[in-house]
């Protein structure tokens, strides 16, 4: 990149009007996902080359309405406007939908009033004709004074010219657009542009209006904020005064150059949303779909996890045959490879999952079930914005939690965190697959439904019923002060596009084999080194079982050496000592230490229990299942994994609070510790009890 | 007695008359929902909560609670006239 000019850009907009599609566009695959220092909102960013010697740098700011922010989100666009540092683009591009302007506008005449230099790019032009709108671009462009470019970033039209456009920002005209403050209020705005001298005037207007929001101000600044802030109440009226100047200075200019005729409007979003928000059908039709996603992450990602539990079965018994004997090849044997597989495993339900949330998203549906479920979920506590992060959980609890910040109200936030991590995330299906697959016979009712299909589709039902009844409680019992307002918009529908959503699963399920994946595999090379590792007895282990069993020899004598050694290796004892406490609910010190490490992370159950199976049984052929299988209660000399503790172990995963990264993120989001201790009490209480009451009731 | 939105049936229309402005949040103007406006009611959800409307060229789904603060007279439905 020597020699070659970066250009700062900040793409801008509302939501659902193509700005995901446009840098997906301008960036193809350069683009990366980090977090905002700090806070959880993820940053993306990319680069595309404009023409030989120049090279963009573009971040894609969340989607906003305004540069007023209602949420932590909309706030990362006010932060990237104001707060002049290295980050600040040298020019911001607004995307506009062509089929709601006016309301685009808005947002860019804020935008221009910062006074830098921005281009607004008109998407989805190639649709002026059919949805019967008639644009004069360059009476549009003279009036607002800016560049203004028409772009279809799903046809790639336009998008040549607007990396022309980005070139030459330098010949924008950065001045301010609406000139409204004189008329909001003279006075004030003329004290505000003399305390503020090298500001601009909007800029000082946001500084002294969103001073909640902004994270580092310097003493001097403050000190002229406040001064204008005595008076909230005065504040607020000119804030509504400035959006109804705003929007007449929008409607003025829009009369001139543009038209829709209203005949042309397309009827299918009315016929769609007839039937989509219908009182019954809505319903019916959500439920299938809900349905038909539990459906595709169970049934049609069984193939490729079979296939990919095989192959790393395989991959390590052709690393211990092909390497020599040792400390190495039993790490990469018992430790790694099977770590990797504990990974990998997911990534097939972890994609589906996503794509099919993904789908919903983009076209516009999970807005009609918002609509749908609200007046229901206020009953437990929730909004109907609670929807997206409880159907999101079932795919992971963090990004869920996240997706909670869109809820404007800080109760119905705040239980829709709390609840969330009951609903069934894809770390708990390895777990309820294997064990159903144990203890639940593979026979059909009535021909078509599977026992194990209804046995895993009951599981997540209790899940949802759990976080519901949970919601109930919260709400009844919570003391939260703060006001919450429902305001949505309802986007048109349309046809997904499959780029973006390859690009969202893709990048999804990279942070997850590269985030999640990390700590499973540090917690397998850990439990491998502490059940390969032990005190005085485990090292002696052949000799006191030798001396033990003198008529032993051979293959068994092996075995017993193997287990004695586990049972005496750190992993052992720290399982001998939990074993009192989970006896009660049907569990040897074995799957203790599996519920132990799960703690970390729900997956690693499935992966815990190979590696203590596998370093203690050295026929590798057998796959996890096998061994599990085989494995025999010493005490009753039953199978281990019998119908009554498979039971019990399915409902203490369904209850349990059992993932660090969550209650991180709880931490995080909550900004108190208070939140996630209550989540791992209650959660993992109640998980002991439920458990301990299905073991005595199925013994 | 002036109406509010929230006394709109499904297909009806009204002009905004007056919004309580310290009882709504900014974002409900910002959306595009302000006085002098057209309001178009889509669609109810059950129990006639929340509510979908359209209004300057916006589709929004609000709640009841926020519906019954803002003031409305009813347009005639000209066509339904013509009809009978």
């Amino acid at each position: 990149m020597r020699g070659t000019e970066v250009i700062k850009v900040a793409l801008v907009g509302n939501p659902n009007t193509g700005k995901s599609s446009l840098f997906n566009q301008l960036t193809g695959l350069n683009q990366k996902v980090s977090n905002y220092p700090g806070i959880t909102v993820e940053k993306k960013t990319g680069s595309a080359t404009l023409n030989k010697n120049v090279t963009a740098s573009i971040v894609d700011l969340p989607g906003t309405y305004s540069i007023n922010p209602t949420s932590l989100d909309e706030n990362i666009v006010l932060q990237a406007l104001l707060n002049v540092d290295d980050d600040y683009p040298d020019v911001v591009v607004v995307v506009a939908d062509v089929e709601n302007l006016k309301r685009n506008l808005f947002l860019f005449s804020q935008i221009k009033d910062l006074e830098i230099p921005a281009i607004l790019v008109i998407n989805m032009a190639d649709q002026i004709e059919k949805k019967g709108i008639s644009l004069n671009l360059d009476l549009l462009k003279k009036e607002l004074n800016s560049e203004i470019l028409l772009v279809s970033a799903r046809k790639k039209l336009g998008i040549e010219a607007l990396k022309e456009a980005i070139v030459n920002y330098k010949k924008i005209n950065p001045s301010a657009i609406s000139n409204i403050s004189s008329r909001i209020d003279a006075d004030f705005f003329k004290e505000v542009k003399s305390s503020f001298k090298n500001i601009s005037l909007y800029k000082s207007w946001l500084l002294i209006t969103q001073y909640n929001y902004l994270s580092t101000i310097d003493k001097d600044l403050q000190k002229r904020i406040d001064r204008f802030r005595t008076d909230s109440d005065k504040i607020k009226k000119m804030q509504n005064k400035e959006t109804i100047l705003r929007y007449q200075y929008i409607n003025n200019i829009l009369k001139k150059a543009y038209k829709i005729d209203a005949s042309k409007a397309s009827g299918l979003r009315f016929k769609l949303d007839r039937i989509l928000t219908h009182k019954i059908f809505g319903y019916v039709i959500f439920a299938s779909i809900l349905m038909l996603i539990f459906q595709s992450i169970f049934d049609w990602t069984s193939i490729p996890m079979d296939f990919i539990d095989t192959t790393f079965t395989q991959l390590s018994e052709w690393v211990k045959a092909k390497l020599p004997e040792g400390q190495f090849t039993s790490l990469l044997a018992e430790g790694i490879i099977p770590g990797i597989s504990g990974i990998v495993i997911f990534v097939p339900q972890i994609a589906m999952l996503f794509l099919l949330i993904s789908i919903l998203e983009e076209s516009g549906y999970m807005s009609r079930v918002v609509f749908l479920m609200d007046k229901i979920m206020r009953r437990f506590g929730m909004s109907g914005k609670s929807v997206i992060p409880l159907i999101s959980g079932t795919a992971c609890a963090i990004p869920a939690i996240m997706a909670a910040r869109n809820i404007s109200g800080w109760k119905e936030r705040l239980v829709t965190i709390l609840v969330t991590p009951f609903t069934t995330c894809s770390a708990r299906l390895p777990v309820y697959a294997i064990i159903i697959s144990l203890v639940i016979p593979n026979e059909r009712v009535l021909g078509i439904f599977s026992f194990q299909g209804l046995t895993l589709m009951a599981l997540y039902l209790l899940g949802f019923t759990a976080a519901m009844a949970s919601g109930y409680l919260l709400n009844k019992t919570l003391k939260v002060k703060g006001k919450s307002f429902f305001v949505i918009e309802m986007p048109n529908y349309k046809l997904p596009s499959i780029k973006n959503i390859l690009f969202t699963v893709l990048e999804k399920t990279k942070e997850f084999v590269f985030g999640a994946g990390k700590i499973i595999l540090a917690i397998s090379i850990i439990l491998w080194f502490l059940a390969s590792n032990g005190p005085s007895s485990f090292k002696n282990a052949s000799e006191i079982v030798k001396n033990e069993n003198t008529q032993l020899s051979g293959v068994e004598l092996d075995q017993k050496i193997a287990s004695y050694k586990l049972e005496h290796s750190y992993i052992g004892i720290a399982g001998k000592a939990v074993e009192p406490a989970i006896k009660p609910l049907g569990y040897d010190w074995k799957i203790g230490i599996a519920l132990l490490s799960s703690f970390a992370a729900r997956e690693v159950f499935v992966g815990t229990l190979a590696t203590i199976y596998s370093v203690e049984n050295n026929d590798d052929t057998a796959t996890i299942k096998e061994r599990m299988a085989a494995e025999i209660n010493k005490d009753t000399g039953k199978k281990r994994f019998d119908f009554p503790v498979g039971m019990s172990l399915l409902i203490f995963y369904a209850f349990a609070m059992q993932c660090m990264s969550t209650l991180a993120i709880v931490k995080r989001e909550t900004n108190s510790w208070k939140w996630p201790i209550l989540q791992l009490v209650g959660m993992t209480a109640l998980a002991y009890l439920a458990s301990l009451l299905t073991f005595i009731v199925l013994k | 007695m002036s109406s509010t939105i929230a006394h709109l049936l499904v297909g009806e229309k009204g002009i905004i008359e007056n919004i309580p402005f310290d009882s709504v949040p900014l974002k409900l103007l910002e959306m595009g929902c302000l006085p002098g406006k057209e309001v178009e009611l889509i669609q109810l959800a059950p129990l006639k909560d929340p509510l979908y409307i359209k209004v300057n060229g916006s589709h929004l789904a609000i709640r009841k609670e926020m519906a019954e603060l803002i003031e409305i007279t009813k347009s005639e439905n000209l066509c339904e006239v013509l009809k009978s």
